[in-house]
């Protein structure tokens, strides 16, 4: 049957004008055998490993995009969590060893990003858990493309507050070490991190995975954002029907993209995540989405329940579209890799506390946000443990990636470049939680937990 | 290696020529036409060719930057992409 040239059209013109693209190409790599007490033994190998994988991802991915005519942006790599990798080794070096060769082993194989330089530590740490989050702020800044994270909460376990305690402290130190705060923007911290979830700063290759699996990130909010546009007076039982057809079609695309090349490498193909990914480009901007719906900015009354009918709706259409659906599958709110975002937040119209309630109907949480620089550390592990509490008690995966960026105050505007976008300072509520965050301890899981 | 069939989407303003010119070069390509679509959309020339290119001298991707390259001399938009990406996105 002839496909009708306003099909042929429709798919052309996403990629020509509405910016869409596989956004990442994410291989999640084990390295759980390599486990080795010589730290240098176990980096090198571990290098060698993501040098030989990162080399084929990326010529593979390139051979993939430019055969079936996609764009794919990024090509990365996810590891075993880098605290299990250096569990038997007592040397306080070990991390940063193995961060540079996962650092170096990325570059020459032209890879964009590795993840998984982090620990789960929601019920309480090992020693080298914590080897591992004290080297973070050096970690990242002596790194280019390595990313890390920590898992604080469960529905499950709980949350840890000794933890989530310490590293506001980390993240001065880490908003320190490198120009503008930018080793933060390369760090999350997660309630219920999912374990093959292809997006950064928080991907690594979870302990249910194989030995390789590739993870497709999709973006659309180019598209979504244009076919809600066409619709300026539909209601809005009709613009999730509109929202959910085209998101089917972005989602078969990212399908047959993961599948194709998970064919080529000779590996598994995991998921494909249908998270709304937004960049700085005009008009790829989930802020813009939620004005094409009826806000005059992000933040009026109104905002949560149009994310709330957006996110739905992409679940829906990516479902049908794939049965592979994994990793976030949630909608993007980064503040500074986001235009509509950042003008929400430049005009006053949303604050960290509206951002904060978005992120209750919306995975992934706060992202890409900066406050300044001399933002309290007890006030940095406050907004952390508000917000992993929301993905705690609501079953759901949250995040924090927050820039307390050196010298700046609310107001000030920091340009990290490329991907990572513009940040507006935004102001932090100047009352202090610092007592709460001190009594440390353990935030006990929700009874929700108890379901055997 | 190279999709069996791609659309060859054009679209810019009308001139003369333009299927006459992008069709010679598929042939000299060695594809085969298969279908033709074209309209005027909102004062603009679209124009969709599915073509086999199973048998076809060079890749995908060399094929696109032929294209491409004409496109660009006819001042035209051009884009090569692989039938079954649109299907997948066209078809339940």
């Amino acid at each position: 049957m002839t496909i009708a040239l306003e099909d042929v059209f429709e798919t052309a013109g996403m990629i020509l004008f509405e910016n869409y693209d596989i956004r990442a190409v994410t291989l999640g790599v084990n390295l759980k055998d390599l486990v080795h007490p010589d730290p240098f033994r176990m980096a090198q190998a571990a290098g060698q490993r993501l040098g030989q994988w990162g080399s084929r991802l990326a010529a593979e991915a390139e051979a993939v995009s430019e055969s079936l005519g996609v764009p794919i942006v990024n090509k990365r790599l996810s590891i075993t969590p880098a605290a299990w990798l250096i569990e038997p080794c007592p040397d306080q070096n070990a991390p940063i060893i193995l961060a540079q060769a996962l650092d170096q082993a990325a570059t020459e194989a032209g890879i964009d990003f590795v993840g998984g330089f982090g620990a789960w530590v929601q019920k309480g740490s090992t020693k080298a858990d914590i080897r591992l989050m004290e080297s973070l702020p050096r970690a990242l800044s002596v790194t280019q493309r390595l990313c890390g994270f920590l898992n604080l909460a469960t529905t499950r376990a709980g949350m840890n507050l000794d933890a989530i305690a310490r590293l506001g402290e980390l993240l001065l130190e880490m908003a320190a070490a490198a120009p503008q705060g930018i080793a933060c923007a390369k760090f999350v911290a997660f309630a219920n991190a999912p374990e093959d979830n292809p997006f950064m700063a928080g991907a690594f290759h979870g302990p249910g995975e194989a030995d390789v699996a590739l993870n497709v990130g999709i973006s659309g909010p180019g598209v979504v954002r244009s076919v809600v546009e066409r619709h300026p007076d539909c209601d809005l039982t009709m613009l999730s029907e509109i929202i959910r057809r085209t998101v089917f079609k972005i989602t078969r695309a990212g399908e047959l993209v993961g599948r194709e090349l998970a064919k080529r490498l000779g590996v598994e193909f995991g998921v494909v995540d249908i998270s709304l990914a937004p960049t700085t480009a005009i008009g790829d901007s989930v802020g813009r989405i939620l004005q094409a719906m009826g806000l005059e900015q992000v933040g009026a009354p109104g905002t949560t329940a149009a994310l709330a009918l957006l996110i739905d709706a992409v679940k829906k259409g990516g479902s049908m579209a794939s049965g592979r659906v994994g990793g976030l599958s949630g909608t993007f709110i980064p503040v500074s890799e986001d235009l509509g975002m950042i003008e929400a937040v430049e005009r006053g119209a949303l604050n960290l506390e509206k951002l904060e309630a978005m992120t209750a109907v919306c995975s992934v949480g706060l992202d890409m946000f900066a406050v300044p620089g001399d933002t309290p550390a007890h006030a940095l592990s406050g907004i952390i443990a508000d917000e992993l509490a929301i993905g705690m008690v609501n079953h759901k995966t949250t995040g924090v990636r927050v820039i307390p960026v050196p010298g700046m105050q609310a107001g000030d505007s920091v340009d990290f470049g490329g991907l990572l976008g513009r940040a507006p300072v935004m102001r932090v509520n100047p009352f202090s939680g610092e007592k709460l965050i001190r009594r440390g301890g353990r935030l006990p899981a929700p009874l929700s937990a108890l379901r055997n | 290696m190279a999709a069996e069939r791609v659309f060859v989407v054009v679209l810019g303003s009308d001139q003369k020529g333009i299927i006459a010119r992008i069709s010679t070069l598929l042939y000299e390509k060695n594809a085969n036409i298969e279908d033709v679509q074209q309209k005027i959309m909102d004062g603009t020339f679209v124009m969709t060719m599915l073509a086999d290119v199973s048998e076809c001298a060079c890749d995908t991707a060399g094929l696109r930057d032929s294209l491409e390259d004409l496109g660009a001399q006819m001042g035209l938009t051009v884009m090569v992409q692989a039938e079954s990406v649109i299907k997948a996105m066209q078809r339940v």
